[in-house]
């Protein structure tokens, strides 16, 4: 029966974080427009670019290998494998086993890779350019995140994000000033990996200053819906992911009733609404940084992270 | 290393402790926001904000201890570092134009590194001394050490006077974050500080507008060429 709960929980997570994740980006320019005094789009509308891409006819560039051909399909499925192993409304998925924090940035990473490599087998300038951008900025993203995951190994005992998230939820940790730091520190990465103002603009349309939109030029069609909808699904992963680990309320226990998912499912929606909004203030408010203080920014998480496990070390004692 | 939730990790989990606690670590990583950012104005306003988490911690803790002289604390840190400081700062800021940063003397993320080593300093000088008080006492006490060393980095690390002087206004930061932890602090002794850091102030300021004067810029490095000058 609980096998059974869990199947089920993890099918409806999928699907939501399938059918959301566009709707978030959706929602995020929309809120952006309104704080800039436009109408802006409805936030349906990634929605219906998808559907209109997706009725279009994928070409690949002239030359290019194999490698094009699959990265979308690549950086789908380990996106959405990804996504599958973060909790969103509820504890005990069926995927609970396997979501080990660092499965977790192994297959964000194995996303970011594929992308890269079909970033620079086009041969165009900006894809190479967009490529090496990411790899440089994920160098740093990667030991900050890492710290951050040692950090919560640290505290719960364990580094599988169900375990953790469990932990967390029972409340019996207190709040603590590592994980104060390693908020900060997530935050930064998430930003990062997110391509979000600060360290890269979402809707930028100058070549130049791209990072993650470069190496998304030489997709048409299918394959661009495709590549844009796993943007939109790591938006969403990351947004859960920090809910479930930092502002663990609401979420349903391990072999909760689906009485409890409701609520879960209501506290899950509200928390990413909220970041969303958070996300839109932030990037209405600053500018984004210069391309070489992107990889400082990040080093101050990584700072965060490492201060975040002295902090663990003096209260818990050196031992 | 303690399993979580045993030996002196009990006292966590208690939320008038854990609230203070956290205010302590928001003003540790906002010495450290002081620390990255470049821009003049920028640095300011984030001073103003670790004043008012100061001001927060400080209530908070009068709340917590029942001591309602640590309410005069936080109402003086908040109006006075909070609000008038940043205020002062601003208008100095303007008056001489330079909302260009000037460049520190080492780069932002050596400096970041040398913060981080500096924390970690803070918590081998206060484990020993501590070893006897719970867990908290202990992290409280690290974290106030942290911003005060912090502020003393900054102050290093800048070459500009205004910088500078911020620097040691977050420095005693520090301290008053020490003093609201510890029961029973005598409200003289952070009155005494709070009017020898607004002296300092004075002082700092009349020094910005003679390097001004003199040198057109507020670059401390300036003032090496009047030493060796002298030679």
């Amino acid at each position: 029966m609980t096998a059974l709960l869990g199947l089920a929980a993890l099918a409806l997570h999928v699907t939501l974080m399938l059918a959301a994740a566009p709707l978030l980006v959706g929602v995020v320019r929309w809120i952006k427009a309104r704080l800039t005094g436009r109408r802006g789009p409805s936030p349906l509308q990634p929605w219906r670019d998808l559907l209109r891409l997706s009725r279009k006819q994928a070409i690949h560039a002239e030359g290019s290998s194999r490698m094009l051909r699959a990265a979308p399909v690549t950086v789908f499925a380990a996106t959405l494998a990804a996504a599958a192993l973060v909790p969103s409304f509820a504890l005990g998925m069926a995927s609970a086993p396997v979501a080990d924090l660092l499965v977790l940035a192994g297959l964000l990473a194995m996303a970011r890779g594929a992308a890269a490599l079909a970033g620079m087998d086009a041969g165009t300038a900006f894809g190479g350019i967009g490529a090496s951008r990411v790899v440089t900025f994920a160098v740093f993203a990667e030991p900050a995140m890492l710290l951050v995951i040692f950090t919560l190994a640290l505290l719960a005992g364990t580094t599988n994000l169900d375990a953790v998230a469990g932990v967390l939820r029972e409340g019996t940790l207190g709040l603590r000033v590592s994980l104060g730091l390693a908020l900060v520190a997530i935050l930064a990465v998430a930003i990062a990996e997110c391509g979000r103002i600060p360290a890269d603009n979402a809707a930028t349309h100058l070549e130049l200053t791209m990072v993650h939109e470069a190496m998304a030029l030489d997709y048409a069609g299918a394959d661009l819906a495709l590549i844009e909808w796993s943007g939109a699904i790591r938006l969403l992963l990351w947004m859960s992911l920090i809910a479930a680990i930092f502002a663990p309320f609401g979420i349903a226990p391990a072999g909760g009733s689906p009485l409890d998912w409701v609520l879960g499912l209501v506290a899950w929606a509200a928390k990413v609404l909220l970041l969303a909004t958070g996300l839109a203030v932030l990037e209405s408010l600053i500018a984004r940084m210069r391309l070489f203080q992107v990889p400082e920014f990040l080093g101050v998480a990584i700072l965060l992270g490492l201060l975040a496990v002295i902090f663990l070390f003096i209260s818990q004692g050196f031992a | 290393m303690n399993p979580p939730g045993s030996g002196d990790g009990h006292v966590f989990g208690v939320l008038a402790y854990d609230v203070g606690h956290l205010l302590g670590g928001a003003v540790l990583v906002l010495s450290f926001g002081l620390l990255y950012q470049r821009r003049t104005s920028a640095i300011i306003g984030l001073y103003g904000t670790q004043a008012m988490v100061l001001a927060a911690a400080a209530a908070w803790q009068a709340w917590v201890q029942s001591a309602p002289e640590l309410y005069l604390t936080a109402a003086i840190t908040l109006a006075a570092k909070g609000v008038l400081m940043p205020a002062a700062l601003r208008r100095i800021a303007t008056r001489m134009a330079v909302h260009r940063g000037v460049e520190a003397a080492m780069g932002i993320f050596p400096s970041m590194a040398a913060g981080v080593c500096v924390v970690a300093l803070a918590v081998l000088a206060v484990m020993p001394t501590a070893l006897q008080s719970t867990a908290l006492t202990r992290e409280d006490l690290a974290l106030a050490l942290s911003v005060i060393l912090l502020g003393v980095l900054m102050m290093i690390t800048r070459r500009s006077a205004l910088a500078q002087v911020i620097g040691f206004l977050s420095m005693e930061n520090g301290l008053i974050l020490a003093a609201v932890g510890v029961a029973g602090m005598p409200l003289v002794v952070e009155l005494s500080v709070a009017v020898l850091v607004l002296v300092a102030f004075v002082v700092f300021a009349v020094l910005v507008f003679r390097i001004r004067g003199h040198f057109q810029s507020l670059d401390t490095g300036h003032l090496d060429t009047v030493l060796r000058g002298r030679e």
